[in-house]
């Protein structure tokens, strides 16, 4: 069974009496365990999928399984608990709550999970930082770390509930090339350990480090194919 | 429901201290307003109550009636109807009545030495009316039954005629003269301050009620100003009232002569009353202070829910976030609920603090009476959480409103 099964969804927003489809159709299939980069220029339709795909809007019409479960079903509430289960994510501009420790920063997921103690916590929160090796910054505030630090400390919450799914939107869009290379190698040491990542990004150079490319254009599939001359970070 | 949400919230009003501890300050002042008001008001209440207390409680004070002609009533007082013998008829036929003292007043000055005084008040009274009245001697002794009978020239002085007359010296034992009578004074009474009419209690002769009808006023009448009846409790006075009535209307024969429906000759006065009234009367002065009060808090409201608005906004990309990562629309409520009423909370403790300190201070340094009652301090307790609730609960509801997607992308 694929993680995610997408079949014939459409996306319309009104503006006003005017109705404009984001989405058009758009079917798609993601296994386990994937790597997949979404592309396309500005307003072809990326940022709708990905909030589709992330759970935090529902489609106009068609169908949007993950892990099984019907999404276009569920109640706001249950979006959230979903989530909160299933989906990390990781945004351009981190996203951290300032003047708070790396450590509670990478916590907060579980502060709305079901069954977690103050303890289990903590722990967690160690783990996820081990894994993306900024165990030795776990008192630092946001503002005394660095671009590509603050991106770790996002995705290491991403990380901390154990999701199906890690979604990153434009996860370098903020970020120099050198510290880019050091996030994509990172999202790769995540996907060979056998997390499943999807990524909206805007760079092709970026894209290359996906094992899977799907570029849009007017709320419609272009191409969907494997990465051809994939670039992999060593370290 | 565990700490972690208040520690969260501390966490949240401390990141923006001075903002916080400014909307804090409305709650503080309107708490402290509220506190200190009601503390000044009880104070009042109960310095009302003590003054009327010491004035005799559980008392009937019985005054002769009016005197009519006709149909035309003169008024009370204006008939001498209360006589030495109806005081006997009291303690005889009133089971209720405790104790019973007669009371007749005139005016006399009073001279020692080369020095003079004119005591407001010169009464001749029965020894039970110090009794009656809760007013102890601090020097020397009360006059006695034997002194009644015989008429004897003694008397007991208030504090403001020995200051006039005595300065440094003790008055026990010292002659003095009332109208050119020799009177030996036997006994200091304590000092009582003013009465609730602002006269001055201490500004007093007593002596034995015959001495005073039949020495000084040298009049023939065999009549009394006042007498004044005692009950065991204060919910004797009722039934005693009854009795004193039945008992001075038979003494007057007022059914024999006149018929039963004649009017009564005397008046009778419930002090319990008087104190119901003046108790009532201050409580409605505190609650106008605490009502006044209250306004400010009020706006202390308004103020938190100004900021927790601009907190909302602020954070709003905090939001979004939270609820992307499975925050619910009741957890985002929670939060900001939360943090209003923390802030409310801790305002109305430190208003509590402020506005208790400030009414001990003012009843220390201006000896003005307050007290800040243990009722006082949990209305405002329960009063500062429902101002937070209340106030921020349209901040919360519109932070749990918000579209993800939308608070993400907030600029």
């Amino acid at each position: 069974m694929a993680l995610i099964e997408i079949v014939d969804v459409w996306k319309v927003y009104h503006m006003g009496d005017m109705e404009v489809p984001a989405l058009r159709g758009v079917s798609l299939q993601i296994q386990v365990g994937e790597f997949v980069a979404i592309m396309g220029s500005s307003g072809s339709g990326k940022s709708t999928l990905m909030s589709i795909l992330g759970g935090l809007d529902r489609p106009t019409r068609g169908r949007y399984l993950l892990d099984g479960i019907d999404v276009a079903e569920l109640s706001r509430d249950k979006l959230a608990r979903m989530r909160n289960d299933k989906i990390g994510f990781v945004f351009q501009s981190f996203n951290l709550l300032p003047r708070t420790s790396a450590l509670e920063n990478v916590e907060l997921p579980l502060y709305y999970a079901n069954g977690v103690n103050a303890k289990q916590r903590r722990e967690r929160a160690r783990e996820a930082l081990a894994k993306v090796a900024l165990s030795d910054r776990e008192g630092h505030r946001p503002n005394q770390l660095s671009g590509g630090q603050q991106q770790r400390v996002a995705i290491a919450r991403a990380l901390v509930n154990r999701p199906s799914l890690v979604l990153a939107d434009e996860p370098t869009g903020n970020l120099d090339s050198k510290v880019t290379v050091e996030i994509m190698g990172l999202l790769q040491d995540l996907n060979d350990a056998g997390n499943t990542v999807v990524f909206v990004t805007h760079e092709p150079d970026v894209a290359q480090y996906s094992k899977r490319k799907i570029v849009l254009r007017d709320g419609q599939i272009l191409t969907d194919e494997p990465v051809a001359e994939r670039s992999v970070v060593r370290r | 429901m565990t700490l972690m949400p208040f520690l969260m919230a501390l966490r949240a009003l401390d990141r923006n201290r001075v903002r916080s501890a400014l909307t804090m300050l409305g709650v503080i002042i309107g708490v402290a307003a509220v506190i200190a008001m009601v503390a000044i008001g009880q104070g009042a209440t109960q310095s009302v109550q003590k003054q009327i207390a010491s004035m005799g409680q559980n008392q009937l004070m019985i005054l002769p009636g009016s005197s009519s002609s006709g149909a035309v009533m003169f008024g009370s007082g204006t008939v001498q109807t209360l006589s030495p013998a109806d005081a006997v008829a009291i303690r005889r036929d009133c089971p209720s009545a405790v104790s019973v003292a007669v009371i007749v007043r005139t005016r006399a000055q009073i001279t020692y030495q080369d020095l003079n005084w004119a005591p407001a008040t010169v009464q001749g009274c029965d020894p039970d009316f110090l009794a009656v009245r809760e007013w102890p001697i601090v020097e020397g002794e009360n006059f006695s039954d034997a002194d009644i009978k015989n008429a004897a020239q003694v008397c007991l002085v208030g504090q403001t005629v020995v200051d006039n007359l005595f300065g440094g010296e003790s008055p026990v034992g010292q002659r003095v003269r009332l109208k050119g009578l020799p009177f030996r004074i036997i006994g200091v009474l304590d000092r009582k301050g003013a009465n609730t009419f602002g006269s001055d209690q201490d500004d007093v002769l007593l002596l034995p009620w015959t001495t005073c009808k039949k020495k000084l006023s040298g009049s023939t009448f065999n009549t009394v100003d006042q007498i004044l009846v005692t009950a065991a409790t204060s919910s004797a006075l009722a039934p005693l009232q009854e009795e004193v009535s039945a008992t001075l209307r038979a003494n007057h024969h007022l059914q024999r002569e006149r018929g039963p429906d004649a009017l009564d000759d005397f008046t009778i006065r419930n002090m319990t009353e008087l104190l119901g009234t003046m108790t009532q009367t201050t409580g409605i002065m505190t609650a106008l202070l605490a009502a006044i009060a209250s306004v400010s808090l009020l706006v202390g409201g308004i103020g938190i829910m100004n900021i927790m608005l601009v907190s909302v906004t602020e954070r709003t990309r905090e939001i979004g976030l939270r609820m992307a990562i499975g925050a619910r629309g009741r957890d985002v409520l929670a939060q900001f609920l939360v943090e209003s009423i923390v802030l409310s909370g801790i305002g109305g403790l430190l208003g509590i603090a402020l506005g208790g300190g400030g009414a001990l201070a003012v009843s220390y340094y201006a000896h003005w009476p307050a007290i800040v009652s243990p009722q006082s301090v949990v209305i405002a307790v329960v009063f500062s959480g429902a101002v937070g609730v209340i106030f921020g609960f349209y901040p919360a509801w519109r932070a749990s409103r918000l579209d993800p997607i939308d608070a993400l992308r907030y600029e």
